[in-house]
């Protein structure tokens, strides 16, 4: 008997680990035979159920995921059998189901061909452009990345009960709609693909932007995005992901040296650089070399070769403005932004000196477009700190804390207010 | 995770209907609570009376009152159970339930609540 039980704990270590493994290729797989997320979601569960009760029995099949595809069909057409009897919509889709994937026709699930194709659907419907921002946000990584609705909810510092009805409407606008589960055709793909790093980069910032408290759940969400971005790789191996792996690879790799032990900002210049990861500087430096070799690179790629070029240098004096001056050019050609234009210009303040960098940064200022973003105070102020011009530099420190919202932002634009007094 | 659901419904108007009229929502119901019953989710499922009685502590005695703490038109007629992974599939769970259906002009509705989770620090 003593034996029986460990078996059986093995059978259900054995079914945890393929949920684990296997639960959201299942899933995707799911929503493409039967249409509709919901009810693919409620099947791939009782298919997991079925396993925990069959394969102590029966034992462990030889493809886990087949076996819980084919489960979870018959149990969504059993489901649907069910519900037929008060809803006329879904007596229709059984026929469907039934005409479409019935006993005797074929079945791509069952040999394992398509099953990663599934996977790129699923993310390209969960980042379909119908959808807000926020939307594909939260269903990118509850059903590509397998987070709980109250893990999402913690992680953006909103209630579950908020974040649930986000998904529950993203879900219906799909079925409404019908946005379709499919990879986009070619001359579809660039922009499609676009939506999809967004949201990726969306998720990788929330949890590298500084905050206090919830800090730990937050570093979770930019290994979750990296995580994403490798997924995405495997599935669709483009430029432009690439050089948004290595951009966020490059900016993790400065975690540690980024913050004090106090948990104040440390800027780029002042970073003690032996806390830099180099495992990580060494796999973003080659994911860059790789993105930009293919000649169709974009924005992410860019700015991942300026972040290379900052973590190759042994120091902010040894750092080779030159050239991230050069990269800035083209990212503003490519990719044009009054931001960009802004981080051009701190970029010419190192390569040309303080002056020639403040007369371009208030050139963006005086044009409106960036007058009310904190860090163009902030830049403007510290170039005016390098001039020795004192009181302009306080004027500027004081109108960047009054614009900005974070509150290491806030302590770390008090502090240097302070030190000018 | 646990979740808590209560299911509403307007006392007045269900005490007013006539018994064929409970028997025409009773079939309306069954489909869905079958469909419930079968999503191997559902922990416990009771109905209540309408019966309401306050407990309270009152100038630092135990005070028992008539009635609910506060006066509503809709009141808990029934609790259940749910086991899920997450809030969202607790809703598509509780969504089964017949008051997510049926009773619309009863006032018929569910409210989930997790059960908090005492953090073991």
């Amino acid at each position: 008997m003593a034996e029986a039980g460990g078996s059986a704990q093995r059978v259900q270590d054995t079914v945890d680990a393929v949920y684990r493994s296997e639960s959201r290729r299942v899933l995707a797989t799911l929503i493409r035979l039967l249409g509709d997320f919901d009810l693919a979601e409620e099947a791939m569960q009782e298919a997991f159920a079925a396993a925990v009760r069959q394969w102590p029995r029966d034992g462990v099949p030889a493809n886990p995921r087949a076996w819980l595809v084919s489960a979870g069909r018959f149990k969504a057409i059993d489901a649907i059998r069910r519900r037929a009897r008060f809803d006329a919509s879904v007596a229709r889709l059984e026929q469907e189901l039934e005409a479409a994937y019935g006993p005797d026709s074929g079945d791509a699930a069952r040999d394992g061909s398509g099953v990663e194709d599934d996977r790129l659907r699923l993310i390209f419907l969960c980042c379909h452009p119908a959808l807000a921002a926020d939307a594909q946000v939260a269903l990118t990584l509850r059903e590509v990345c397998g987070l709980t609705t109250e893990e999402i909810a913690r992680a953006f510092l909103t209630t579950a009960s908020t974040l649930a009805q986000r998904i529950v409407r993203a879900k219906a606008k799909i079925r409404d709609e019908r946005i379709p589960y499919e990879v986009p055709a070619r001359e579809e793909l660039a922009d499609r693909l676009d939506s999809v790093l967004r949201v990726i980069y969306l998720v990788f910032n929330e949890g590298y932007s500084a905050s206090s408290g919830a800090s730990v759940t937050r570093s979770s969400l930019s290994e979750e995005a990296i995580r994403l971005a490798r997924l995405l790789i495997e599935l669709l191996p483009e430029p432009e992901a690439i050089g948004l792996l290595a951009l966020m690879v490059l900016h993790e790799s400065r975690r540690a040296a980024r913050v004090d032990p106090d948990g104040e900002i440390v800027l780029l210049a002042d970073q003690d650089r032996s806390l830099w990861n180099r495992d990580q500087i060494a796999e973003g430096v080659r994911l860059v070399e790789e993105a930009l070799g293919s000649r169709r690179f974009g924005p992410y790629s860019l700015q991942a070769a300026i972040a290379a070029l900052h973590a190759d240098a042994a120091s902010p004096a040894a750092t080779d403005w030159e050239q991230i001056v050069g990269l800035y050019d083209v990212l503003a050609r490519v990719d044009p932004s009054p931001v960009v234009e802004l981080n051009r210009a701190v970029a010419v303040a190192m390569r040309d000196g303080p002056a020639a960098g403040l007369v371009l940064v208030e050139e963006i200022i005086g044009r409106g477009e960036l007058s009310d973003y904190h860090l163009a105070h902030a830049v403007r102020a510290d170039l005016y700190c390098r001039l020795g011009r004192r009181e302009e530099a306080a004027e500027a420190y004081a109108r960047a804390l009054s614009l900005a919202l974070q509150e290491p932002e806030r302590r770390f634009l008090m502090q240097r207010l302070k030190e000018l007094e | 995770m646990k979740y808590l659901c209560l299911a509403y419904g307007d006392q007045s108007k269900m005490e007013a209907l006539s018994s064929t009229d409970m028997k025409a929502i009773g079939r309306e119901c069954e489909p869905h609570m079958k469909e419930l019953q079968g999503s191997g989710h559902l922990l416990s499922d009771q109905g209540l009376t309408w019966e309401v009685t306050s407990i309270r502590p009152k100038d630092g005695k135990v005070s028992v009152t008539d009635g609910p703490f506060v006066e509503t038109k809709e009141h808990v007629g029934g609790v259940f159970f749910i086991e899920a992974r997450d809030l969202n599939e607790a809703i598509r769970i509780a969504s089964m339930h017949p008051a997510a259906h049926v009773g619309e002009h009863l006032g018929w509705g569910i409210e989930v609540r997790p059960v908090a989770v005492m953090d073991p620090k």
